[in-house]
């Protein structure tokens, strides 16, 4: 498999009034052609802020001060924002958190998702009226692809007439119009219920298999990651703690946060058992010194972690960042 | 369910037309759109409506009380003026200079209020800050004096009329613009239409004006009623449309030297306006509950 994007140190600053907040620091990450990354996280870990940089979305107060973003052998820092835009929506698409405000509400379902092939596909027809009669098959064909019912009526219906889960699935077929070689789905299933949850994720793997495209599906529910994900990063603070092969990280985590957050999960086999949480709070991204940033929640902290913290080798294809990786094999 | 009721698929329905549907159900805006029509079609068809010449004069008939009053003639309902021009024909041709810079000023104020609203509620910084401070300073200057200044200036004249009244009137939609551009620019269905590579003239264009629309829409209407006072309000100071053509403004202003002896001359004219004025506003106060949510019930 070759690399489609490759991101080394990236580091995403926001500048507050109290001062600087590093939201994303030194985030190294790859994705190869049609993988699955899962990016795990507790809210404010920098899961969505890298993605968001990624794509060049970072709007002031925020700024990428640092790293590297290549894309299938092209520089995204280095890209004037027209070029950006044209790699955003053909190249890289982008599903939003919540579907239900994610669709335009004056403008009709058909209306939204031609406007995007019109945008990036050069492949349409240039005559007016072949055009239209292409650019409408298309729309067809990718409600049809994830799902919608008579697809050629609901064309013409607006955002308001359709549930919730229609509307997650309308966003991926918007997103999925250009056939884009690496799909970034944020959060897909928060706002849905949990039948429907497992509904959309199966069509974002079936339709990852069929057009062979890469996904990085950023969540924070390990159960998600374990179904859907080739590969895993669990991300801490802004920091990636724990990445690797899924079955890996997940039956056999490596670093302490990542055991935290798998113990605090219900298990049937844990029936009528309390569930052991992570201690403590979130450090404040504020102003950090260089050091281990779990410490004040780690079981295994020493006054020797008070260092900063290298990601480490932890086995074929793994890194954590952990000085005491030897405790936990 | 049987599959017949899971296929069905209710008739596209933007919240525009629900709220163009609550809008008809309201009698007395309804009636007062008939009312606005019933002058509208007197502008379009005055030459076919009126009974005589608005200009034509005759002195024979100098301040001919209305028909109903000893003296009055059925041929000239409403009476006639101090030059004995026809009230009715009159009215019925003012209505058009009236109605005609209503709409003028407005669609002209309201086009650039968008672009500037657009521009500094999207890219704020110094767009923002430059547009802010004109709109600061308009609003600064009392709106008659400023027009009354402006036409002194440029001398009398429909253009001008026009333009003294849209040079000021522009920062009112701007303002609702800016302000509704402000707080949908950040919702997420522009940050998905960015991350889908749009750019900032579609997502001004396509993305937030659509959904801003529905207050523009009733603060210019508001405002329409607003501008016919200031045309007839000018052309009653005589700065106006120029004589002889009719406008209702300097009607009331010819009549003002009679009307201890013949109140109709300024009474009709003053009436069409307050007819017209009142239509509209309460026209545009069934658009606001209509359109806005926070109106209905």
């Amino acid at each position: 498999m070759t690399v489609l994007l490759e991101v080394t140190n990236l580091r995403t600053e926001f500048s507050a009034r109290a001062g600087l907040v590093r939201a994303v620091d030194g985030v190294s990450l790859q994705i190869s052609r049609g993988e699955c990354l899962g990016v795990v996280g507790e809210s404010g870990s920098g899961k969505s802020v890298t993605f968001s940089s990624i794509m060049g979305l970072v709007r002031p107060p925020g700024r990428v001060t640092q790293g590297t973003i290549f894309f299938d052998g092209r520089d995204l820092r280095g890209m004037s924002p027209e070029e950006m835009r044209g790699v955003r929506g053909r190249d890289i698409a982008m599903t939003m958190q919540d579907a239900l405000t994610a669709l335009n509400p004056a403008l009709t379902i058909g209306e939204q998702l031609a406007e995007v092939l019109v945008a990036h596909d050069e492949t349409l027809p240039t005559g007016r009226a072949a055009r239209r009669v292409a650019i409408k098959d298309r729309c067809v064909e990718m409600l049809g692809l994830v799902g919608i019912p008579s697809p050629d009526s609901r064309l013409r219906q607006y955002p308001h007439e359709f549930s919730g889960g229609m509307r997650q699935r309308i966003m991926i077929a918007i997103a999925l119009a250009c056939r884009p070689k690496l799909l970034i789905a944020d959060e897909p299933t928060t706002a849905l219920d949990v039948t429907i949850q497992a509904q959309v994720l199966e069509l974002i793997s079936d339709i990852r298999a069929r057009m062979g495209m890469a996904v990085a599906l950023i969540t924070h529910d390990l159960g998600v990651v374990a179904e859907h994900c080739d590969r895993v990063m669990v991300m801490y603070a802004g920091q990636v703690v724990e990445e690797g092969p899924t079955e890996d990280v997940i039956g056999h985590p490596r670093h302490p946060y990542t055991r935290g957050l798998l113990a605090s999960i219900p298990r049937p086999a844990m029936r009528g058992q309390p569930l052991t949480p992570i201690k403590g709070q979130v450090p404040n991204l504020m102003g950090l010194a260089p050091q281990c940033r779990f410490h004040s929640r780690c079981p295994l902290a020493e006054p020797s972690c008070l260092v900063e913290v290298p990601m480490l080798s932890a086995g074929p294809g793994r890194r954590a960042r952990c000085l005491r990786l030897e405790e936990t094999v | 369910m049987t599959d017949a009721t899971l296929t069905h698929t209710p008739p596209a329905d933007s919240l525009f037309r629900r709220n163009l549907r609550d809008f008809r159900r309201n009698r007395l805006a309804m009636a007062s759109v008939i009312v606005m029509l019933i002058f509208v079609i007197m502008t379009v068809a005055a030459p076919l409506i009126a009974p005589h010449d608005p200009n034509q004069t005759d002195l024979f008939r100098r301040l001919q009380p209305p028909a109903w009053i000893d003296g009055g003639d059925w041929r000239f309902v409403l009476g006639c003026d101090g030059l004995g021009r026809d009230i009715l024909s009159r009215i019925i041709y003012g209505a058009r200079i009236s109605i005609f810079i209503g709409v003028v000023v407005i669609v002209l104020a309201t086009g650039v209020g968008i672009l500037a609203g657009l521009a500094a509620g999207y890219f704020r910084g110094w767009v923002d800050v430059v547009i802010g401070r004109v709109v600061d300073i308009l609003l600064g200057f009392p709106y008659l004096i400023f027009a009354i200044g402006l036409m002194a200036m440029m001398g009398p004249g429909l253009v001008n009329i026009v333009l003294a009244l849209a040079y000021k009137e522009w920062v009112i939609p701007c303002r609702v613009v800016r302000g509704e551009t402000l707080a949908v620019r950040e919702l997420e269905y522009v940050e998905a239409a960015r991350a889908l590579g749009a750019g900032s003239g579609h997502i001004m264009w396509r993305e937030i004006l659509p959904n801003i629309m529905s207050p523009v829409i009733v603060v210019s209407t508001i405002r329409m009623a607003n501008v016919i006072i200031l045309e007839a309000s000018l052309s009653f100071l005589g700065l106006g449309v120029q004589p002889p053509t009719a406008s209702w403004g300097s009607m009331v202003s010819d009549g003002r030297a009679f009307i201890l002896e013949a109140w109709w001359v300024s009474t009709f004219p003053g009436l069409a306006i307050v007819l017209l004025v009142l239509a509209i506003n309460v026209a545009s106060q069934g658009l606001r509950d209509a359109f806005d949510p926070r109106f209905s019930e």
